[in-house]
């Protein structure tokens, strides 16, 4: 087995169930042609009228006697594509007896390849069905291919042919293949993250707050000369003129001093209603930010919350506010 | 040093129609505004040689005097803030006369805010500009606090807590103003007035306030023409005198985002205003007998009696029960329905509501009216006149 993934060619999805599939398959194949259940019902008039009205085929030599009676055929035949009609097990699934696929699907099931869809189907008829005939179905197992990967996911192609006896005259025969597969997962390969759309200017005087909250810490700036904490920052300390600027690291406790429920209009970026407060910091000062984990009727001012820094993209990230016991 | 106090006066008031969707360029309803007001006064183009507008408006004084026929200008000047430029256009204009720098100004607000661009509406680009407001902008903009609602919603949570304020409360503001617009034909809210219930069942935009708390987005003009009172004597109808102007910004001040300074229950830079006006007129609040107090939002007409000193901090409430702000109450205020009513044409709509008290011409024609406090923006650095009858 080889261990790198040729384009379109899946590695099997464990060690030996690869190889238990081809093992089956083969062993089915060997089987040759296998005779399942009778038609449930001979060919029938009322049957043919029902598929060919929902078809829409009205070529009358399927359901008119006297017209049939006049054409090649001498009687009513059936539509050739009504082939598989007469031995299809039912919604209820009825007792269709056992074909050699059986063995296989249930197998692919069992491993995970639960997906099925119809790939190919091509039909052949060797003559026409009349009224009174029962067929009786024969099934051959022809091939497994894979794992492949497909759009829907890794999976095997399984093909059989059946075909369809009036006694032992075939009527008619169809190769059907189905791609069994392993359905992707919800979330499959990480996806490069959206945007976030509500972005920041940032500049030199500010610079120290965002990088902060990316390495998870609330700065404050502080004058290097006086030692003044202010916020929003600036670049001149409006106590003593200094441009010597420093920051100091918050506690990351606060208090909720205001806040509103945003509902209308819909904001770019966040699902409504959200919370937005005017959050006072022990240090004080105030800060801007959501309060998040927290239902917006049970946030008042004066609420204990505690700072959170929450990656909004792969550049951005945002100090949050979570309720915190007093 | 010479006061402007009574040098100066509003000689002429014009507007286009208040709509949602205006059809036309912000441009022509400039021009549309400025024929009104000239008209109005009396006056031709050619005799306008000053121009005073918003920063925020769209229309360059040069672009006004191109389609309006103005020719040489003298004086022409912006006034930043959003909203809070109203009154200080009269201001930058009184002065400019007083100073000779020009003897005919005319000040213009002109917009297609329904249909054009909507300040209601967040704008992701307001946190990306490099500039001292993008900075200040970038604080907010990240958590989703993008819109004036929101900023108005913090002040009015912590102006709740402080004084005991209700919802109601905001309400009776909106119930005030609906009742006054439903008599003006001019109104976009003409003939639908609200009860309370109706305040209280409208949906959230930004808790504390409901879609009722909040004015309405208007397309529209308006235009005033500022002239020497001497000179707006001798004009076709009698002046607004410009009794006193101002403008004011407080310590720590915010684009609407003051939440950094001490107080955030009252409007630091109304006082600011507030004081400039009582200095310059002499008067007091007992002196006022309408006022025309901004009303983008309703808790911030609260506020404003506040700071105004109409009431005593956290009284607001009070003052304004049983219909005290309605027309026939103690202080009617906006009597043409204000911005929650008529329009939102900036506060300028406002400004000519003034005039029409001064001048005994309006719909809700308040009794005895000497002097109109105006007020202008709020949440922002703003600005104050007071007008009066000669």
């Amino acid at each position: 087995m080889s261990t790198t993934a040729e384009p379109g060619v899946a590695e099997p999805a464990a060690t030996g169930v690869h190889e238990r599939f081809t093992a089956l398959a083969e062993r089915q194949i060997e089987l040759g042609e296998v005779r399942g259940a009778a038609a449930a019902d001979p060919v029938n008039l009322p049957m043919i009228r029902h598929w060919t009205a929902a078809m829409g085929d009205a070529n009358p030599v399927y359901t008119d006697a006297a017209f049939a009676g006049a054409s090649v055929h001498g009687e009513i035949v059936a539509p050739p594509a009504m082939a598989q009609v007469w031995t299809m097990p039912g919604l209820g699934g009825g007792k269709g007896g056992t074909s050699p696929v059986d063995e296989l699907m249930v197998a692919l099931d069992e491993d995970g390849f639960t997906g099925v869809v119809a790939t190919n189907c091509e039909q052949t008829y060797h003559r026409y069905a009349r009224l009174g005939e029962r067929l009786v179905p024969a099934t051959r197992m022809t091939g497994l291919a894979g794992p492949k990967t497909t759009a829907l996911g890794v999976g095997y192609f399984v093909t059989w042919l059946v075909t369809w006896y009036s006694e032992d005259e075939p009527v008619a025969e169809m190769m059907f293949r189905v791609l069994k597969f392993r359905p992707r997962e919800e979330k499959a390969a990480p996806e490069e993250r959206t945007r976030y759309p509500l972005r920041p200017a940032v500049n030199r005087d500010t610079a120290f707050f965002w990088e902060g909250v990316q390495e998870g810490e609330l700065r404050i700036q502080k004058c290097g000369d006086c030692g003044e904490l202010r916020h929003p920052p600036g670049p001149v300390c409006p106590s003593c003129r200094s441009a010597n600027r420093v920051y100091a690291v918050a506690s990351g406790l606060g208090e909720v001093y205001s806040f509103v429920v945003h509902h209308n209009p819909p904001v770019p970026g966040i699902e409504t209603p959200f919370v937005v407060a005017v959050i006072a910091l022990p240090e004080g000062i105030r800060v801007v930010g959501n309060v998040v984990e927290c239902s917006p009727e049970k946030v008042g001012i004066g609420m204990p919350v505690r700072v959170e820094y929450r990656e909004m993209d792969d550049e951005l990230t945002l100090p949050m506010w979570v309720p915190r016991e007093s | 040093m010479h006061s402007l106090s009574g040098h100066t006066a509003v000689a002429g008031i014009g507007a286009t129609e208040f709509s949602k969707a205006s059809g036309r360029t912000e441009l022509q309803l400039a021009a549309e505004a400025v024929f009104a007001a000239l008209d109005d006064a009396g006056l031709a183009p050619s005799e306008v040689d000053g121009l005073v507008t918003y920063t925020q408006d769209g229309n360059q004084e040069i672009a006004v005097a191109r389609e309006v026929g103005i020719g040489d200008l003298s004086f022409f000047s912006r006034v930043d803030y959003g909203g809070g430029a109203a009154c200080g256009t009269v201001l930058h204009a009184a002065m400019a006369v007083a100073t000779g720098a020009a003897s005919t100004v005319v000040c213009y607000r002109a917009f297609n805010e329904r249909s054009g661009r909507r300040f209601g509406q967040p704008d992701a680009r307001l946190g990306g500009e490099p500039s001292s407001h993008g900075m200040e902008m970038s604080w907010h903009v990240p958590f989703g606090l993008m819109t004036p609602a929101a900023w108005v919603a913090m002040f009015a949570r912590r102006y709740m807590h402080a004084y005991g304020a209700t919802s109601e409360d905001f309400g009776r503001v909106a119930v005030a103003m609906r009742r006054h617009a439903a008599v003006n034909p001019a109104a976009w809210f003409y003939q639908r007035p609200i009860t309370l219930e109706e305040h209280q069942a409208s949906k959230w935009i930004v808790e504390p306030l409901h879609l009722l708390d909040c004015c309405q987005e208007s397309d529209g003009a308006v235009a005033l023409v500022v002239t020497s009172a001497e000179r707006a004597r001798d004009l076709r109808r009698s002046p607004a005198v410009i009794t006193a102007a101002a403008q004011g910004s407080g310590a720590g001040q915010m684009m609407m985002t003051s939440f950094y300074r001490d107080d955030m229950s009252g409007l630091q830079e109304m006082g600011v205003v507030a004081r400039g006006l009582w200095e310059m007129s002499g008067m007091s609040p007992r002196d006022i007998q309408a006022a025309i107090l901004y009303d983008h939002f309703t808790p911030f007409v609260l506020s404003q009696l506040e700071e105004l000193g109409f009431c005593g901090r956290g009284e607001a409430r009070d003052f304004m029960a049983g219909g005290g702000i309605e027309i026939d109450g103690h202080l009617p205020v906006n009597p043409h329905g204000g911005q929650l009513g008529e329009a939102y044409i900036h506060g300028m709509n406002g400004i000519a509501e003034a005039v029409r008290q001064i001048r005994g011409t309006s719909v809700n024609q308040v009794e005895g009216t000497q002097n109109v406090l105006v007020t202008a923006g709020t949440g922002v650095p703003t600005s104050g006149l007071i007008l009066s009858r000669e």
